[in-house]
């Protein structure tokens, strides 16, 4: 919200200057956002008058003035603007004087015509962004004063972000009610105006929603002279908090709204069937507002009709149809108090905001309707003349809110903020901000104004308290632990560790948006129901991944579109699934890698990455945990992934801990691949949980190697071998795979893989003929079972 | 006698100076103290003299074979130094070559500062806590505070699926959930991902937060003043000037803002504090009596503080990064330089 300090000394004679009073309402709790000057940096101009007007004779558009600046000779100026006329008072930058972007006038001469001078424009003098003609001063505007002393121009502008519980200070006169508060100086209240009522015209006001509209005054004004133009004044405070000036009639509501906070509306008396009726809307009305949009109501919204129709949104907009134009009159002139749940949100579901919804949906002072209608008929009957007729008023004594008090005890000051203060002290703050205090025995009972109708409860009084004696005069303590050792989960692995094993294998964490398209994950997991947003920020991120893949191959390809050979990325978060048509949240750590195995360098022929890489990696978060082994690798599908380059990693349980494979060929078109591209997608509470180990004694005899080459048929998993080596042959502490051979010396369709087995006991040395017994039965069992033989 | 044995052993050294490999020099040993060699020869000799002359002839002899021993092992010392001088010779190599070897990757920047916070709290006793990201209306909303037609609605921006699942607007649900199922006392962090339906240069639909709350008896605001002063000094590493002001959440009441000293300018003003001299970091205030009856805590017996931070902004100020969109980019370049 703009503010102008000259507005705001209307209300309070503060005399602390602009930077000291910004850093007190911040530290209020009134945010200043910036402050600016109410005009640009000019000077030299003052106010003249148009004495005559000469046509130019070298030029159809030019014309010779005599201006009047107050001294003896007037001065001859050449002016362009079409509405230049005699006895015109405009600004007139005079020789010498400084216009904004640093322009200086000069003595020159224009076709040939001399000029001394310019006649300004609001634009010209920083106050508009655009213009039709001259500034036109009103006829009284003192010739040969500077005009911004006129103006008061040499004022401040403050921008204020307001927390949605001060609505009170949504007025120049809220926020100057605030620094009298903290500044020690009384609030100047302007004399309630004496209302001339001279008519008796009346509209009679039916209020059938009293709980949405406890308070509804209205008043009619008949024979406005719609040939006056706002004053200058008003234009200028207008502008300065950010309003345009769009007649005498809107001005004054806008005005009012901005210096007190009360919004107000005025219909166009001749256009309303009497009577007005304030009741919720009807489904299937539907209202032209004055944005022209045509809004569809129902029962939830509340509408101002007349016995025909509905005429306004309450508290939001008014309707086209009864709207005041430049012809307008005869007003109705609406103030009213509509109840904050009665407007909130309803302005936005039809994507309107509008600076009266703004107030109502926070808050109104229940009574500031009748200060506030009274300043309105004043300054409207001041500019446009009329006569006015008494005053409506339907009040609702039961739904009116009343002034709330609050039960507080005084040490809970103590308590919350952890500061001593005197009663004295705090009865000053209350009294401050018009509270009023009644103290007993165990508590006090605390009467907030009507305006702070935010205060509800204690805590908010210890906020005012604590606010008024300063937040960074509050004490600071270290904090009282009282903690006490608790069990480390050893069973559990940290994911931090599996990160940092993660980037010690080479691979960056990526973090990507939950929502993706689903386009993408149709691809990936076509299967799979997914939880689409109701509203998303764009159909590319319209639903919550069912896998953590679309955006790293997203990721991936940005990066390879950058130039980047190699990719490896991992990324932990959740994925989301709807299942029996209940959604899944799960964590899980996705990797992908492609490009090269290993950085290009010297003295290492480089190879892509394969399948054996990415397993490699996988393998050790495994063997973080424990024994790799309880862990088993089995050739699987998946729909994203190539049939017969996938597994799929089971834990001990037999639970499916997650997929690693090669991306599918046939979707590498569409994830603009070009290269293999390998993933990996694994639960985390499967692979973050560890064995604690158990002590197992170490065999002090000697161990032995034996080397065997066996052939097999070329799809038989090897680790079918090793596995019921290991289970069969308890001698057999280690089995290693060293070579895989196919080719020359070996028949096509097989192949030739060489094992190392490492045979060691526990409790003797083993000799020749132990060594030899086992591989007699192993050889004969491999050839029963594998089709496995020893190479010749 | 003596003439023969010096010139055995010039003759020897003479062969000696002349070997240039360490098996001439044992071919020459051989030939020399072998069975067959010259002194084993010499020594035999010595059977044929009269009893009183052998002692004599025995010394000279051993004194001609020890002075050949000592010529022996010098001429083979010279010679493993110069094996050895050629093998260290042959063997040097370029040691300024690059190591090979896999790369090293890294956490996004992200992570690395949640980490930071999560040690820093760590230390005084704070436990971390983690809650869905898919939420529901009153965990996210209705438990702190903001009713469903609370102005405050607005400032969040909520992605919703329907009526009463929404993406977590921030982490502060979490502090419902802790408090639904633990007793105090409590001090909980609780980082994560949060959702908001906005998108330009300085906002991105989603980002992360981390949550902070304690609860017990006697907790008060200068002890979330202290803490949050001294958490905000241990993230930056140095006497940052903090400053709190009023403000307003829903679900703490009294309520603050927390501001350091611009880190970019030391609160000289620049375009970063929008000349103010002060960042805004962090909102804070004491847990509002409402959030405690949701949860049914006793608020006349327990009170609290809760604070929550932006990660991606405090990642931002303490590694100057100057845009908002690069921490979701996930282009490796920007990735590297938090490595």
């Amino acid at each position: 919200m703009l503010v102008s300090e000259a507005w705001l000394k209307e209300f309070v004679d503060y005399t602390l200057p602009t930077g000291e009073l910004t850093a007190k309402l911040t530290m209020a709790g009134l945010e200043v956002d910036s402050v600016e000057p109410a005009a640009a940096e000019f000077s030299g101009v003052i106010i003249g008058e148009v004495l005559s007007v000469e046509p130019h004779p070298n030029a159809d558009k030019l014309r010779l003035c005599k201006v009047s600046v107050g001294d003896a000779d007037a001065l001859d100026i050449v002016c362009g603007a079409s509405n230049v006329r005699t006895a015109l008072r405009i600004p007139v930058a005079i020789v010498g004087a400084v216009l904004p972007g640093d322009f200086k006038i000069k003595p020159s001469k224009l076709r040939g015509e001399p000029s001394n001078g310019m006649l300004c424009s609001k634009q010209e003098l920083g106050l508009a962004d655009s213009t039709d003609g001259l500034m036109e001063l009103p006829d009284d505007a003192p010739v040969g004063v500077d005009i911004r002393e006129y103006l008061q121009l040499n004022d401040t502008i403050i921008e204020v972000d307001l927390t949605p519980n001060r609505a009170d200070c949504l007025s120049i006169q809220g926020v100057a009610r605030e620094i009298a508060c903290f500044s020690d100086q009384p609030m100047r209240l302007a004399k309630a105006a004496d209302i001339d009522v001279s008519i008796d015209d009346q509209v009679n006001v039916i209020v059938e929603a009293p709980g949405d509209c406890p308070r509804y005054l209205g008043q009619v004004i008949k024979g406005l002279d719609r040939s006056a133009p706002t004053p200058i004044w008003m234009q200028e405070k207008l502008r300065r908090c950010g309003q345009r000036s769009l007649g005498p009639l809107v001005d004054v509501t806008n005005y009012v709204l901005l210096e007190l906070g009360q919004p107000l509306h005025a219909f166009d008396l001749n256009k309303i069937e009497s009577d007005i009726v304030v009741r919720r809307a009807k489904v299937g009305e539907k209202l032209a507002l004055l944005n022209e949009q045509i809004i569809d109501l129902d029962d939830s919204l509340l509408v101002i009709a007349d016995k025909a129709k509905p005429l306004a949104f309450a508290g939001v907009m008014g309707g086209e149809q009864s709207a005041v134009n430049d012809a307008t009159t005869d007003v109705f002139l609406e103030c009213a108090f509509f109840t904050p749940i009665s407007i909130a949100g309803k302005s936005r579901k039809f994507g309107l905001h509008t600076d009266s919804s703004y107030r109502f949906e926070r808050g109104v002072d229940p009574e500031l309707c009748y200060r506030a209608l009274r300043r309105a008929i004043e300054l409207l009957t001041s500019i446009a003349g009329g006569q006015v007729g008494p005053l409506t008023d339907v009040s609702s004594g039961i739904t009116l809110p009343k002034n709330k008090t609050v039960r507080f005890r005084f040490e809970r000051i103590a308590r919350m903020l952890g500061v001593q203060m005197s009663e004295e002290l705090v009865e000053t703050y209350f009294a401050s901000l018009g509270m009023q205090v009644e103290k007993n025995v165990s508590e006090w009972l605390v009467t907030a104004p009507s305006y702070r109708f935010d205060i509800g409860i204690e805590a908010d009084l210890i906020e005012e308290v604590a606010r008024l004696y300063g937040y960074d005069k509050l004490p600071q303590n270290k904090l009282n632990v009282s903690g006490s050792l608790v069990a480390v989960e050893e069973a559990t692995q940290p994911l931090d560790r599996i990160k940092d094993l993660l980037v010690d294998l080479g691979y960056q964490e990526a973090i990507t948006y939950s929502f993706t398209d689903e386009a993408s994950l149709n691809l990936l997991a076509p299967n799979a129901d997914v939880y689409r947003l109701k509203n998303p920020i764009s159909s590319d991120l319209s639903v919550m991944r069912t896998t953590l893949w679309a955006g790293l191959l997203k990721a991936m390809d940005a990066n390879i579109k950058r130039h980047e050979e190699t990719v490896r990325f991992f990324e932990t978060g959740l994925k989301f699934s709807v299942e029996n048509g209940e959604l899944k949240q799960q964590q899980v750590l996705s990797m992908l890698a492609t490009g090269q195995a290993q950085p290009e360098q010297w003295g290492e022929s480089s190879r892509g990455i394969d399948y054996y890489d990415i397993k490699h990696d996988v393998e050790a978060i495994l063997a973080l945990n424990g024994k790799a082994s309880d862990y088993q690798f089995e050739s699987a599908q998946h729909d994203a992934l190539h049939p017969g380059q996938t597994a799929q990693l089971k834990n001990k349980a037999g639970e499916l801990v997650g997929y690693i494979g090669l991306l599918h060929p046939a979707l590498e078109r569409d994830f603009g691949v070009k290269k293999p591209v390998y993933l990996v997608e694994l639960i985390q509470s499967y692979i973050q949980s560890r064995q604690l180990p158990v002590f197992e004694m170490v065999s002090k005899y000697p161990s032995v190697r034996r080397d065997l080459a066996l052939i097999m048929d070329e799809k038989q998993y090897v680790n079918e071998i090793v596995s019921y080596i290991y289970q069969q042959h308890s001698l057999v502490s280690e089995v290693v795979v060293f070579d895989i051979y196919q080719g020359k010396g070996v028949e096509s369709g097989r192949k030739s893989i060489a094992l190392g087995l490492i045979l060691q006991d526990k409790s003797k040395t083993l000799v020749e003929q132990d060594v030899e017994e086992l591989l007699k039965v192993l050889l004969g069992d491999l050839n029963n079972l594998f089709n496995a033989q020893l190479r010749e | 006698m003596e003439n023969s044995l010096e010139n055995i052993v010039e003759k020897a050294e003479e062969e000696l100076v002349n070997a240039d490999s360490l098996s001439t020099v044992e071919q020459i040993r051989v030939s020399y103290l072998g069975k067959k060699g010259v002194f084993t020869r010499q020594m035999k000799t010595l059977g044929e003299l009269p009893p009183e002359e052998k002692p004599k002839v025995g010394a000279t002899i051993n004194a001609a074979k020890q002075k050949f021993q000592g010529l022996l092992e010098q001429r083979k010392g010279q010679l493993e130094n110069a094996l050895l001088a050629k093998r260290l010779s042959e063997e040097a190599i370029d040691v300024t070559l690059p190591g090979r070897g896999q790369a090293i990757g890294g956490v996004h920047p992200v992570t690395r500062t949640m980490r930071r916070i999560e040690q820093i709290f760590n230390r005084i006793g704070f436990d971390v806590a983690m809650g869905p990201e898919v939420e529901d209306d009153f965990h996210n909303f209705e438990a702190l505070n903001i009713p469903s037609h609370h102005p405050a609605r607005a400032m969040h921006d909520t992605f919703y699926f329907d009526e009463h699942s929404l993406l977590r607007t921030h982490t502060s649900p979490v502090q419902i959930r802790v408090m639904e199922g633990q007793e105090p006392p409590l001090k909980v962090i609780a980082p994560g991902r949060v959702y908001r339906c906005d998108s330009d240069i300085t906002h991105t639909p989603m980002f992360h937060q981390v949550e902070g709350f304690v609860v017990d008896k006697n907790i008060n605001f200068a002890d979330l003043k202290g803490v949050i002063s001294e958490f905000l000094k241990a993230f930056f590493e140095k006497d940052v000037k903090v400053r709190f002001r009023p403000s307003y959440f829903p679900f703490t009441e009294p309520s603050a803002e927390v501001d350091i000293e611009c880190v970019m300018c030391e609160g000289e003003g620049c375009r970063v504090c929008g000349h103010t001299g002060w960042l805004e970091v962090l909102g804070c205030g004491m847990i509002h009596p409402e959030v405690f009856g949701h949860v049914k805590i006793d608020a006349d017996e327990y009170s609290g503080f809760a604070f929550g931070m932006g990660v991606e902004r405090l990642t931002m100020l303490r590694y100057k990064i100057n845009d908002l969109r690069l921490f979701f980019e996930n282009d490796i370049k920007f990735l590297k330089q938090f490595n």
